[in-house]
């Protein structure tokens, strides 16, 4: 199961995240400091060094991250689950990010955080992967984004009086 | 109303919106904290008007704050508010803030369940939708509870995407709320045969999650699984079956043989390498859990190895990882075949990853031999000198200790050689190793004999040369090994070339820079060297003195009271005036006989010795000093350290104390104070022995250390490096010896057979009698919400109804395989599969189970109660050994008298009867608040002493043998229990002996008992009906405990049934049910030749039935 979600920028900048086994306030800061500066000072070493593997042993849990352009997505997961697995969720939401935004990039999730929330509640529930397709994914996400439009549209008419 | 409706939609156009905000953070990057500040003032502001979209844009811009951490649990109501608008798009912001910032644990939660629960059964399904998504990050207990039902009828639901999340949110009601699993199970399992492929794979995901934590409740499900598996092309889905089996096999080793086939087939045929990786992971599952009996078994481990072996050299790192990651877990069934690849191993340990690293030398501890400890432990050595951070290198110190110590030093052929890598080793700069070493140094030492003189040697160099080790570790951890090192050198100083080197080096070494219990531990083995010291020597007396004097002024009380006492010893010893030579050896016979090392779980299983009660007084408390609370209160606080109040407090009189005892007091005070060493006072030269001290100025005597950053080499200790080489050359010559006999005879040695082999003494002190398992109860974590889930059982909800079951078992029951493999069949099949049968497990498994109770029941009747370990399913038995208990624990204890202080009450089947009276085992429990005394037993003139007094609340139980014959069954002995409770009081006892106290065991062939009864010997008969809720096999196990034992079954139902009694009387009874089979009225009919037997038996029998 996936116990948090992290999604931070090259500068440590959390960007995005998601929690999905309680933890308090104070607890949550030291975990997401933690993370990102391992996460950072890894891939620091990157360019120097030959890759590194994308994968961390953080207390007993098993951090799994990846870059994509200058944002980290970073999964927390049993140490039990699938490693390999876990990365394929994560390019599966970059994935999705992209089709739904049309070639994604770090302004649209910060300006339209809310927006990748929702995408990533279509695609993981309760930390466990809800649904495979990118497709379906999509499809909710653009049916509910238009039943959303229609009842501002609909409101604005009742507003001016037209309904 | 209109004008305020457009005044507020005026006013919103000028609040911030969620655009605004991020914008304006980004703008003020410079002050960033302070631009937040105003915002949340704005936001404070907005959520106080009455407009619920201002609210919503409010709490939209809060959510983006608590992203960057920042603190709004304070506008919880704000954001129910927002999530109870009737819109969606408010609704959308208001559930997505409650999911980033509300918590299980959210007050305001309770205020929302109505709503929630309205917002899931919404018509539209997006909001529904949204709210099963953001519910599932806080849920909590009591939401889990209130709306369990909800969640359960949206399985139900017409629309995929409902039940699809209906089904991931289960998980977390369950998690929350561990009673809805019972319920909720059936209709779970219905949905991993959805329609829906989403659905589907969401049970997949829930069980498996369900079952990798708690596997025996899912083993039923197995088939259905199967044969999702072998159709299905989802590799999501795969991948999470294939794990749900990794758990289920090691219950199940049979399910392990039927996947071995298909996974292996996956393995070749998958591109998908998360799909390979888990296969390969539950190969090794399965292989591990049916180690044995496999016939492709080595092939499989190959493929995996094969396979893993592709992984590591990959150039994705991440491969790289995993490899190692599964190739650790080959390694604890076959090391062999990985072995093969240490080189492999060995290249990944310079990799930049650190995770790679420790995987590696994960692998590494499990591959070494006696061959290649050696290089291994050499290679982490180089390793660790040129680590950075402190961390990886005591992860390296830790593997090294941990390889050569595995198994009680199994790999090590040369201990000289491992005690040069520990000295070389805490030479090492490092972090907080020295605990680990010392403790290692002084095991070695310890347990293997043989090394001894070398390994003290060594330590009693690496204590003349302390001072390198205290310059170079800056971390106090470091000296750590001069604790083992001194402590073995007192230890075992017989065999000390040169003790008296030993004892100045020791002297030298002692520095106040050392941690305190360095320090003790130092004082105490300078004494134990100086009694081994042979002739006399001033100059190492002055010495030990100057030192001595130094530390008693330590401002650590252990040192402080250790040099003192050591000071007046020698001062004693030293002194010519004493018989010196005398005290010496005395001195030397303290510290003679050999420690054992003590086991580590020793004190716990030191067992109770049989009549000792721990909790009983052994000194009863005065009557007058339990009445005060607080003054044993204060006696259980002082159990150590007792203070001389205490000791007074019965003297103490309440008058102030004339000046004569004054004048006493003071006297005796300063004459106590004069003789305490630890009482600090001013000097005065009384003692003869430091007057002596003074002429040798001792003090002068002070050895210069030599200062140095570098550490120094020390001539002396032996670099683990050299052994190295004398073992490779020896191993090059061996191997050319070798080569010469290669024609004459086959290489035999195998590699673990190298080198010598050197005794480890696994001689560990334990107490007497203590049990020699080490299994520690393993304890559930109560916080764990698994834990409340596994205690759940879903047996009944999968296997057949009970009357069907019961069916089965009479059915079979005529073969006599009652207790054997027919309670289990059909309870693995559910019945669905069964009817199907293309289940192609289910078949294997029915098949293998007839086969092997067949087996079973040839090779032993006796073992007819046993089948218990055997049963591989576990799922039944224990079910029905609950239902049973209850009747065997009732009938144990019967009371025979009580009043309100005490009850009386006896073990019917302790009663035994012989030629001259009989025994029988009598429990007195005191159920009063007050404390009894004098407790006896009369029966007829005879008097037993039951117990001289009995706590309030506790028991005492004896057993009385009593001279009495001639007694009757059924008719009761008088008798009385008197005791003492302020006066003398007597309770009047009814004893009545069960009537099997005249039994006795045996067995009747079936002709006998014919003859018996024809023979009309058995004049007297009479019988029972009997209510019962027993089935005819249960009574007769019941009445077999007592003695009446089965002759033959009749007909399936009707059973016969003999018991002997001790006096020679047969008893033959009919059991049999009427109402035409029906379990639950039987009829026991009997016969005897003693009528006042068989009335008391039958008795007793109806009221065991019943």
């Amino acid at each position: 199961m996936i116990h948090f979600i992290l999604l931070f920028s090259r500068q440590g900048k959390l960007r995005l995240q998601k929690w999905y086994q309680a933890q308090d306030g104070p607890e949550k800061k030291k975990i997401v400091r933690e993370l990102t500066s391992t996460i950072l000072t890894r891939s620091d070493n990157c360019q120097r060094k030959p890759k590194m593997s994308n994968f961390i042993e953080y207390r007993d849990l098993q951090i799994v991250y990846k870059r994509y352009a200058s944002l980290f997505f970073c999964f927390a997961i049993d140490k039990t689950d699938n490693e390999l697995g876990c990365l394929e969720i994560i390019h599966r939401y970059v994935e999705v990010l992209d089709k739904y935004f049309g070639s994604v990039c770090e302004l649209d999730i910060i300006f339209n955080f809310e927006k990748a929330y929702f995408i990533l509640d279509e695609l993981i529930l309760g930390g466990e992967m809800q649904e495979t397709s990118k497709k379906a994914v999509l499809n909710q996400i653009e049916c509910a984004d238009k039943y959303q439009e229609e009842e501002i549209v609909e409101l604005a008419l009742k507003d001016i009086g037209l309904i | 109303m209109a004008l305020q409706k457009v005044k507020g939609n005026i006013e919103r156009m000028f609040d911030k919106n969620l655009t605004d905000l991020v914008r304006g953070i980004r703008n003020n990057r410079d002050n960033e904290g302070k631009y937040i500040a105003q915002c949340l003032e704005e936001i404070k502001q907005e959520l106080r008007q009455h407009n619920i979209a201002v609210k919503a844009n409010a709490v939209s811009k809060l959510t983006y704050l608590q992203m960057l951490g920042y603190d709004i649990s304070w506008a919880g109501f704000n954001i129910i508010e927002v999530m109870s608008s009737t819109k969606f798009t408010e609704k959308r912001i208001g559930y997505l803030a409650a999911s980033q910032s509300f918590h299980q644990d959210t007050e305001v939660l309770m205020l929302a369940t109505n709503m929630i629960r309205k917002d899931l059964n919404a018509t539209s399904q997006y909001e529904a939708g949204l709210t099963l998504s953001s519910l599932s990050c806080f849920l909590s207990p009591d939401l889990a509870r209130d709306l369990a039902n909800d969640v359960m009828s949206l399985l139900t639901s017409t629309k995929p995407y409902l039940r699809k999340k209906g089904v991931l949110l289960l998980y977390k009601v369950f998690l929350r709320y561990p009673d809805a699993l019972r319920p909720a199970f059936p209709r779970l399992k219905e949905k991993l045969e959805d329609p829906d492929p989403g659905v589907q794979s969401a049970a997949v995901n829930v069980i498996c999650e369900l079952a990798r934590k708690n596997p025996k409740n899912y083993l039923s499900l197995a088939p259905t699984f199967f044969k999702l598996m072998t159709s299905s092309t989802n590799n999501w889905m795969l991948i999470k079956i294939i794990k749900l089996f990794g758990a289920l096999t090691p219950l199940e080793p049979r399910l392990g043989k039927k996947l071995i086939e298909p996974l292996t087939n996956l393995i070749h045929s998958t591109s998908a390498m998360s799909l390979l990786y888990e296969c390969i992971n539950t190969v090794i599952a399965v292989l591990i859990s049916i180690s044995t009996g496999m016939p492709n078994h080595a092939a499989s481990i190959q493929l995996c190895v094969q396979k893993l072996r592709i992984l590591i050299e990959d150039s994705d790192q991440n491969l790289k990882y995993l490899g190692l990651l599964a190739m650790s877990k080959i390694l604890k069934t076959s090391p062999k075949s990985v072995a093969s690849h240490k080189d492999l191993v060995m290249s990944c340990l310079d990799d930049p990853d650190d995770s790679i690293r420790l995987r590696a030398l994960d692998l590494l501890s499990g591959m070494v031999s006696k061959k290649n400890l050696m290089e291994i432990v050499r290679k982490l050595m180089s390793h660790m000198a040129k680590a950075e951070g402190t961390t990886y290198r005591d992860e390296l110190l830790t593997k090294i200790l941990e390889i050569c110590s595995q198994n009680d030093y199994q790999y090590i052929s040369n201990f000289e050689w491992y005690v040069s890598v520990l000295v070389e080793l805490s030479q090492m700069e490092g972090g907080s190793h020295g605990g680990k070493l010392a403790h290692q140094m002084m095991d070695v030492a310890i347990r293997v004999e043989t090394i001894r003189p070398f390994a003290i040697e060594q330590m009693s160099l690496l204590i003349e040369n302390s001072s390198v080790l205290l310059k170079s570790g800056r971390h106090t951890s470091a000296t750590e090994v001069l604790y083992a090192a001194c402590w073995l050198v007192g230890e075992f100083c017989s065999l000390l070339a040169n003790p008296r080197q030993a004892l100045v080096s020791m002297l030298t070494g002692l520095n106040p820079a050392l941690a305190p219990h360095i320090q003790a531990t130092f004082v105490h083995n300078i004494l134990k060297l100086y009694s081994r010291l042979e002739e006399v020597d001033t100059e190492i007396d002055a010495m030990i003195l100057g030192k001595l004097e130094e530390l008693v002024s330590s401002p650590n009380l252990e040192v402080q009271e250790r040099a003192s006492t050591a000071l007046q010893l020698v001062r004693s010893i030293a002194n010519p005036d004493i018989g010196e030579e005398q005290l010496r050896k005395e001195l030397q016979i303290l510290y003679a006989g050999e420690l054992n090392p003590v086991g580590p779980k020793a004190q716990k299983k030191v067992p109770v010795p049989e009549g000792l009660d721990l909790d009983a007084w052994i000194n009863e408390p005065e009557p007058e000093e339990s009445d005060d609370e607080d003054e044993v209160e204060e006696n259980l606080a002082q159990v150590f350290f007792k203070d001389d109040r205490q000791e007074r407090g019965g003297k103490k009189s309440p008058s102030e104390p004339s000046e004569e005892e004054l004048a006493n007091m003071r006297a005796q005070r300063l004459a106590n104070q004069s003789s305490n060493p630890n009482y600090l006072k001013s000097y005065t030269p009384t003692s003869p022995s430091r007057q002596d001290m003074n002429g040798g100025e001792v003090d002068e005597i002070g050895i210069q250390s030599i200062d140095l950053d570098v550490p120094l080499y020390i001539p002396g200790l032996k670099s683990a490096d050299s052994y190295f080489n004398i073992e490779s050359s020896s191993r090059e010559r061996k191997h050319k010896k070798k080569k010469k006999k290669k024609s004459k005879k086959v290489e035999s040695s195998s590699e673990d057979d190298d080198g010598p082999n050197v005794a480890v003494s696994r001689n560990l002190d334990m107490p007497e009698g203590a049990s020699l398992s080490d299994q520690e109860e393993e304890s559930l974590d109560p916080l764990d919400p698994h834990s409340a889930l596994a205690a759940i059982s879903l047996e009944d909800l999968q296997t057949p109804p009970k009357g069907e079951k019961k069916k089965k078992k009479s059915e079979s029951g005529d073969q006599g395989l009652v207790n054997l493999g027919d309670i289990n069949s059909g309870d693995y099949i559910p019945e669905g599969v069964e009817a199907g049968e293309d289940s192609p497990i289910a078949l294997h498994v029915s098949h293998k189970k007839k086969k092997k109770s067949e087996k079973k029941s040839k090779k032993s009747k006796k073992e007819k109660h046993a089948p218990k370990e055997d049963d591989l399913l576990g799922l039944e038995e224990p079910a029905q050994e609950q239902s049973a208990d209850p009747k065997l624990t009732t009938s144990s204890v019967q009371v025979i008298g009580s009043d309100d202080i005490l009850q009386v009450s006896l073990v019917p089947a302790s009663v035994q009867i012989t030629d001259t009276g009989f025994s029988v085992q009598i429990t007195v429990d005191n159920t009063s608040q007050q404390k009894v005394k004098d407790i006896n037993l009369l029966v007829g003139e005879e008097e037993f002493g039951l117990t001289k007094s009995l706590k309030p609340g506790s028991n005492k139980t004896k057993t009385v043998i009593i001279g009495m014959t001639n007694l009757q069954p059924g008719s009761p002995i008088q008798a009385n229990l008197n005791y003492k409770e302020n006066e003398e009081r007597s309770i009047e006892l009814c004893l009545v002996l069960p009537a099997t106290a005249w039994l006795q065991d045996s067995s009747i062939e079936d002709e006998n008992f014919a003859e018996l009864l024809v023979s009309g010997k058995l004049e007297f008969m009479l019988s029972k009906q009997i209510q019962t809720s027993l089935n005819i096999q249960e009574a007769t196990s019941v009445l077999s405990r007592h003695k009446i034992h089965v002759v033959q079954v009749q007909g399936g139902s009707t059973v016969s049934l003999h018991a002997l009694s001790t006096s020679g009387h047969h008893l033959a009874f009919l059991l049999k049910p009427i109402n035409g089979g029906s379990n639950f009225t039987m009829s026991l009919e009997g016969r005897s030749s003693c009528k006042e037997l068989l009335a008391a038996v039958l008795d007793l029998a109806a009221t065991e039935l019943a």
